[in-house]
């Protein structure tokens, strides 16, 4: 499989006052097409930094990207927003969800920056918000959503422009631990049925270990490339964590077969 | 245009969600467009009712009275001397290209008595161009013509302040009214004009043939059987008023055989001239009212980029996550600008109907005549659209460049 990101001896400098701040010093790694990768490290070990370059949203001071075989290297704002909105989907630690705008307006919020009739995105949206469990709750407004459902909300705005790949910064972080496993879970899903390219940032090795791959950063320089044969599964532990408040564990397989149903009933269930 | 409607939606739905805030800031323009149409309306009103009364007098006008004449060093007044002739006015009209109309006047005072009541009136002894002159119109009957001056016919038309004082309410047409001891018919009854802008109700007079004055009623001159009071004039076009009165002090001074270096024996005025005067001071009043009201437009403005700013500010994230899922800067841009120009635009229709009905409501409570113009209607429309798209961009061009990375870490 080609390389959905490719990243050569990349360099960013900060100018702070007189002395640049050298943030990334020298970074090469290649990401294959519907791979799953966690980005781990320290607070400025970089990991923002490598995000916001990943993302289009910052250009390196040297060193060569290639996003899907396009050099991002040193494209006009205009063209990296275009990139953004046609190969990227965002997922946020603080969700970022618009106040008081109803979630299949938030979800459609990306395709308004497209040439989508208003029927289709209204559609799309409909189909992202049900890919993540969501079916139903289209009119509710943020306040009126758990912060997984938020999250989830997010997750189907990222996914409405059909991207290649989500970058997501601490998914997790705002969430409690059983609302993270049920994030991951839908990372994990559409990773697998929809063979989308995942890259999380978190500093929760709890997290990384869904990931079949986890990038370790410190100080500005690649550290360690792990990859491990079968991580864990999301949706098994979600079940299995279930049993402590006695339910009963539930077979992984079947949890593998049919999510996006289990989905809908535990957002029915949850409401 | 597509992208602009998504922006348009997307404004809208952004002042939906903040509606008392978009209300009060609409408010500053509301009132600043209101207090535009309605000070305007008043002041284009009060200039609009010192030309009716110009238009009263009619237009174009210049009046050439007799004027004085010395004799051994001693001056006569004005009027003093009967050198203004019947012929004159004949002359003038007839060899005077820029001069459309003369008519020749005499006046004087008089009693006139129908039945039991009697009221003491103006009466003007004129021709029937005079009636062209003043533009005047009849309410009912007819004036005299030509014929009736050339026969001394004894006729009368009424203006509406004697009518009533002599008449009361009923048709004074056929009727026959004694002036100075002589009978005359009534032929007709003059649309009232009103007051002149000198204040003199210019319905209080009775109008006679020139010839039947002269000779039954205000008494024959004995210098001149053919003087006149004054000569009204009328010229071709406004702007025919200067030359007009350049080519009758010429013939008249032939006519009167008025050496060079000597004064002239009489005197040439432009009515326009003199009304011109209160018009313009009208003018000045409306334009200061306008720009009074102006200013509360542009404070009104200002509210809208202050608001706008907040809006900004408050609104750091969203600008980020925008900028993040693919939008340009100029759609940011075009987002906020519209916002702007519709907060602005909403309360430019608003403040139009408002101040439209501040306007009725002044001319109804107050009764002040006050006009509003078509034209200031939509150059405050204009202007508000203005003051959005003015008033909006410094806002929409700070969220627009906004650093994605940074508007949405922003806390």
């Amino acid at each position: 499989m080609a390389a959905i990101i490719s990243i050569q001896n990349l360099v960013k400098d900060f100018r702070l006052g007189e002395v640049p701040l050298r943030v990334l010093k020298g970074i090469s790694f290649e990401i294959e097409r519907g791979e799953f990768v966690a980005i781990m490290g320290p607070s400025g070990s970089g990991k923002s930094t490598l995000m916001n370059i990943l993302g289009c949203l910052d250009i390196p001071t040297s060193g060569s990207y290639t996003l899907d075989g396009i050099s991002v290297g040193q494209l006009e704002s205009d063209e990296l927003a275009d990139i953004r909105s046609r190969k990227i989907g965002f997922v946020f630690q603080q969700f970022n969800l618009l106040a008081r705008t109803s979630a299949v307006e938030n979800v459609e919020l990306p395709l308004l920056y497209t040439d989508t009739p208003a029927a289709e995105r209204r559609e799309r949206a409909q189909r992202a918000l049900l890919a993540v469990g969501l079916a139903g709750r289209e009119e509710h407004q943020p306040g009126q959503l758990s912060g997984g459902q938020q999250q989830r909300v997010a997750i189907a705005r990222a996914l409405v422009n059909d991207p290649g790949i989500i970058l997501a910064d601490e998914p997790t972080g705002a969430l409690d631990s059983r609302m993270g496993l049920e994030i991951m879970a839908i990372f994990q899903q559409l990773n697998r049925v929809k063979g989308i390219t995942l890259v999380v940032v978190t500093h929760d090795a709890e997290i990384a270990s869904y990931a079949r791959r986890t990038l370790h950063f410190k100080d500005g320089r690649l550290q360690k490339d792990e990859r491990v044969e079968y991580p864990r599964n999301a949706a098994a532990d979600l079940q299995a964590g279930g049993s402590d408040d006695g339910g009963s564990a539930f077979d992984t397989a079947q949890a593998r077969k049919d999510p996006p149903l289990r989905e809908v009933a535990h957002a029915r269930s949850a409401s | 245009m597509k992208k602009l409607l998504t922006s348009a939606r997307i404004a809208l739905r952004a002042l939906r969600v903040n509606r008392t805030r978009s209300a009060l800031t609409m408010l500053g323009i509301i009132i600043g467009v209101a207090a535009v149409i309605a000070m305007v309306g008043v002041g284009a009103g009060a200039t609009e009712r010192i030309q009716a009364q110009i238009q009263s007098i009619g237009s174009n006008l210049i009046i050439v009275l007799p004027g004085s004449i010395s004799s051994n060093g001693v001056r006569l007044g004005s009027g003093g001397v009967a050198t203004l002739t019947t012929d004159d006015a004949k002359a003038i009209a007839d060899e005077c290209p820029s001069v459309a109309v003369t008519a020749p006047t005499v006046r004087g005072g008089a009693q006139v008595v129908y039945g039991s009541n009697n009221w003491a009136t103006v009466v003007q002894g004129v021709t029937p161009d005079y009636m062209t002159l003043r533009d005047y119109t009849m309410m009912s009957g007819q004036f005299f013509t030509t014929q009736d001056v050339d026969a001394s016919a004894k006729l009368a038309v009424l203006g509406e302040t004697v009518t009533q004082n002599l008449f009361g309410d009923s048709d004074p047409t056929g009727q026959v009214v004694i002036i100075k001891n002589v009978p005359f018919i009534v032929s007709g009854v003059l649309t009232p004009k009103g007051q002149s802008p000198t204040g003199q109700d210019q319905d209080d007079v009775i109008l006679l043939p020139i010839s039947t004055a002269t000779q039954k009623v205000l008494g024959v001159n004995k210098a001149n059987a053919k003087a006149v009071g004054s000569v009204m004039v009328q010229a071709t076009s406004p702007e025919a008023i200067d030359q007009a009165i350049q080519e009758m002090e010429a013939l008249l001074r032939e006519r009167h055989r008025i050496l060079p270096g000597l004064e002239d024996d009489f005197s040439i005025r432009n009515l326009t001239e003199v009304f011109a005067a209160q018009e313009s001071s009208a003018q000045v009043m409306a334009v200061l009212l306008g720009a009074i009201a102006s200013v509360s437009l542009i404070v009104g403005g200002i509210g809208i980029m202050n608001i706008m700013l907040v809006s900004v500010t408050e609104r750091t994230r969203e600008i980020g996550l925008r900028l993040a899922v693919g939008a340009k800067r100029r759609d940011i841009l075009s987002q906020f600008l519209v916002e702007a120009v519709t907060l602005s635009l909403a309360g430019g229709i608003i403040g139009i109907l408002v101040g439209v009905t501040t306007s009725f409501s002044i001319s109804y409570f107050a009764q002040w005549s006050t006009d509003i113009g078509v034209m200031a209607v939509a150059v405050s429309f204009l202007f508000s659209a203005l003051v959005g798209v003015f008033f909006g961009y410094y806002p929409a061009r700070t969220a627009a460049f906004l650093n994605p990375i940074e508007a949405l870490r922003y806390e």
